[in-house]
């Protein structure tokens, strides 16, 4: 299967400057530098059908259009590389292999919005990844290919690496703009949006660590073959799925996007593991509803998962076997958002904490039939606070009430949780 | 105090950052590392660093999962407890390693040395279970194997 992230990629290590361009890196960066405008760069953005890689989906190309040509002042571009999604480590993994690619997008999409100044946002405990990145920047800086006057072209750019402290809700983009400024990190009211007033007041662009990865590729072989990579017609390039979870082989893997969940997992992730059926899985890390076996057709794109119940998130894959209680999986998932709640509005303070309670209750054999209600409520009310973390945090409680009634109702009914002991560790 | 070689180091970190508070996160983890901790004594001194009142730091030093307020052992391990390692037995890699460091989550052991903390996600979920010791992850790791890399067997 084509690759176009991981094309590069040598098993135990990362490429170095000299392999990545002798295998064609940076001539898009050359190409655009020399022979491009940055109107056509965005325009072969939006023909190759790109959507954002953080979990929205959103149109690329299109985001970069709402940015104000005509503004005075700096304008900024920010690589969100803050996964923290659990089940998400693709990003770690792309900078792990070759931060090139990643300092290459981020020449390009600068370069179409004329942008001087970027910033990449690294989590924290990706100490790799961002010793990577800071060996790539220099040595691209060394190079002519970052700095001022950029192979001659008249373009200048700096690249300045913030490494966070750790805090999902900085993966949020208008908290990650607080946090780089040394905020406190909670979410900004939209609007303005960041492409009108963000980083420092000035437009302000936020795209994933794959999303820009991916653009070297569309400029040096046009959009419609990076298009065309899908595994169907409807869907647009590769995707980076990370696997977890009771399956063989638990690795990040680049994979058209379309194919089938089926496809997945029966493939590159070798089926089951021994004495594991498959029962349910996460589809697109921690806040995207389940699917179970009835969605093993269904293909894995942006819409098709939509179009399931579902979101196709980071391609966080998180696959659960016969023995696991869905009850505690989804307590599990609710601690951490809980955790993560930044703190600002009282919904989510408030109300995440209290529906880890609910399910504890039920998961230790207290709950009681009007818990159900209580859960469905929470799934509506969760809508109104005031940054998506909440709303994303319920996804997964929606998906056990649709999918995993019976499940919950025997915890209800039998005073306990049917699983406990029924696995190994 | 801090030393001046460090001093200078820090100043120059900010003096490279658009506005000095940028650089207080970064500010902030070089002190912590100094001192094993985020003491008083480096709330004020990143502070009088960046040109912010002690509050304003201490607003972000009690937001960041990696900064801590409160002593810590030169050796920290952080225990995902997200859901992929949920799902491969972090949850009983945890219960263990409380048990034989005579600890529960979050305490430090009697002679000072080593720290247990639960952590969210990693980003090394396909090495479920994972840890995190400083700022080197590790996994799929065995409690046995966590207490040689701290030195405990
Ligand atoms: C709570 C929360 C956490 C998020 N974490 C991340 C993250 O770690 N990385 C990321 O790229 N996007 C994250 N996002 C999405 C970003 O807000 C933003 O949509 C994304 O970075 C845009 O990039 P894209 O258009 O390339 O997908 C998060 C969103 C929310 C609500
Ligand atoms: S929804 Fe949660 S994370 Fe978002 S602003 Fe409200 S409290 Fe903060
Ligand atoms: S869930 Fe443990 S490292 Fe991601």
């Amino acid at each position: 299967m084509e690759q176009v992230l991981f094309r590069h990629n040598h098993p135990d290590r990362m490429v170095s400057l000299e392999e990545y361009r002798l295998e064609g890196g940076f001539e898009a960066w050359a190409k655009a530098v020399r022979a491009m405008s940055p109107d056509e760069v965005q325009q072969a953005v939006i023909d190759s059908g790109l959507r954002g890689r953080g979990g929205a989906g959103f149109p690329t190309g299109k985001k970069w259009s709402f940015v104000p040509r005509d503004l005075p002042g700096p304008r900024y571009l920010i690589c969100n590389c803050d996964e923290m999604e659990p089940g998400t480590y693709k990003d770690r993994v792309l900078l792990e292999k070759n931060p090139y690619l990643l300092v290459e997008g981020m020449a390009l999409a600068a370069y179409a919005l004329q942008v001087n100044h970027a910033f990449i946002f690294i989590r924290r405990g990706y100490e790799q990844a961002a010793h990577n990145l800071r060996q790539a920047i220099d040595e691209a800086r060394r190079a002519g290919l970052l700095g001022s006057n950029i192979l001659a072209g008249g373009f200048s750019l700096e690249l300045d690496l913030h490494q966070s402290a750790g805090r999902y809700i900085c993966g949020e983009e208008t908290a990650l703009m607080n946090a780089l400024e040394g905020l406190r990190a909670n979410p900004r009211a939209k609007p303005p949006f960041p492409a009108i007033k963000g980083l420092w007041g000035q437009p302000t662009v936020v795209n994933n660590v794959e999303t820009l990865a991916n653009i070297p590729a569309i400029i040096e072989r046009g959009p419609a073959w990076w298009k065309g990579l899908a595994a169907i017609p409807e869907a647009a390039g590769t995707k980076l799925f990370c696997i977890s979870g009771h399956v063989q082989k638990t690795e990040c893997i680049e994979l058209p996007l379309g194919i089938t969940l089926g496809e997945i997992i029966d493939g590159p992730c070798g089926g089951m593991r021994p004495g594991s059926s498959f029962k349910a899985c996460i589809p697109g890390g921690a806040s995207t509803p389940y699917f179970t076996s009835d969605h093993w057709q269904v293909a894995m794109d942006f819409d098709a998962v939509a179009k399931a119940g579902s979101r196709l998130g980071t391609g966080g894959i998180v696959v659960f076997d016969q023995n696991t209680c869905m009850v505690g999986a989804t307590l599990n998932l609710i601690r951490f958002f809980a955790r993560e709640s930044c703190g600002w509005c009282t919904p989510c303070r408030e109300g995440l904490p209290f529906v880890q309670h609910i399910l504890e209750r039920i998961e230790d054999g207290l709950g009681r039939p009007e818990d159900i209600d209580i859960l469905r409520e929470h799934v509506q009310r969760l809508n109104y606070a005031f940054c998506a973390l909440a709303p994303g945090a319920m996804g997964p409680v929606e998906g056990l009430l649709r999918l995993f009634g019976d499940e919950l109702d025997e915890h209800i009914a039998k005073g306990k949780c049917p699983f406990k002991g029924s696995r190994s560790h | 105090m801090i030393p001046e070689p460090l001093k200078t180091e820090l100043q120059s970190s900010i003096a490279h950052a658009v506005t000095r508070r940028e650089a207080a996160v970064g500010v902030m983890k070089r002190l912590q590392s100094h001192y094993g901790w985020m003491t008083d004594e480096a709330v004020t001194e990143a502070a009088e660093l960046l040109g912010l009142s002690p509050l304003q730091v201490e607003e972000l030093a009690t937001f960041y999962e990696m900064i801590y307020r409160r002593p810590v052992g030169p050796k920290v391990i952080h225990v995902c407890d997200s859901i992929s390692c949920w799902s491969m037995g972090g949850e009983t890699l945890l219960q263990q390693l409380e048990h034989h460091l005579e600890i529960s989550a979050g305490g430090t052991t009697g002679d000072g040395a080593v720290t247990l903390l639960p952590c969210s996600c990693l980003g090394n979920c396909g090495n479920a279970p994972a840890i995190m010791i400083g700022e080197q992850l590790h996994g799929p790791i065995t409690v046995q194997q966590a207490l040689d890399l701290v030195g405990r067997r």
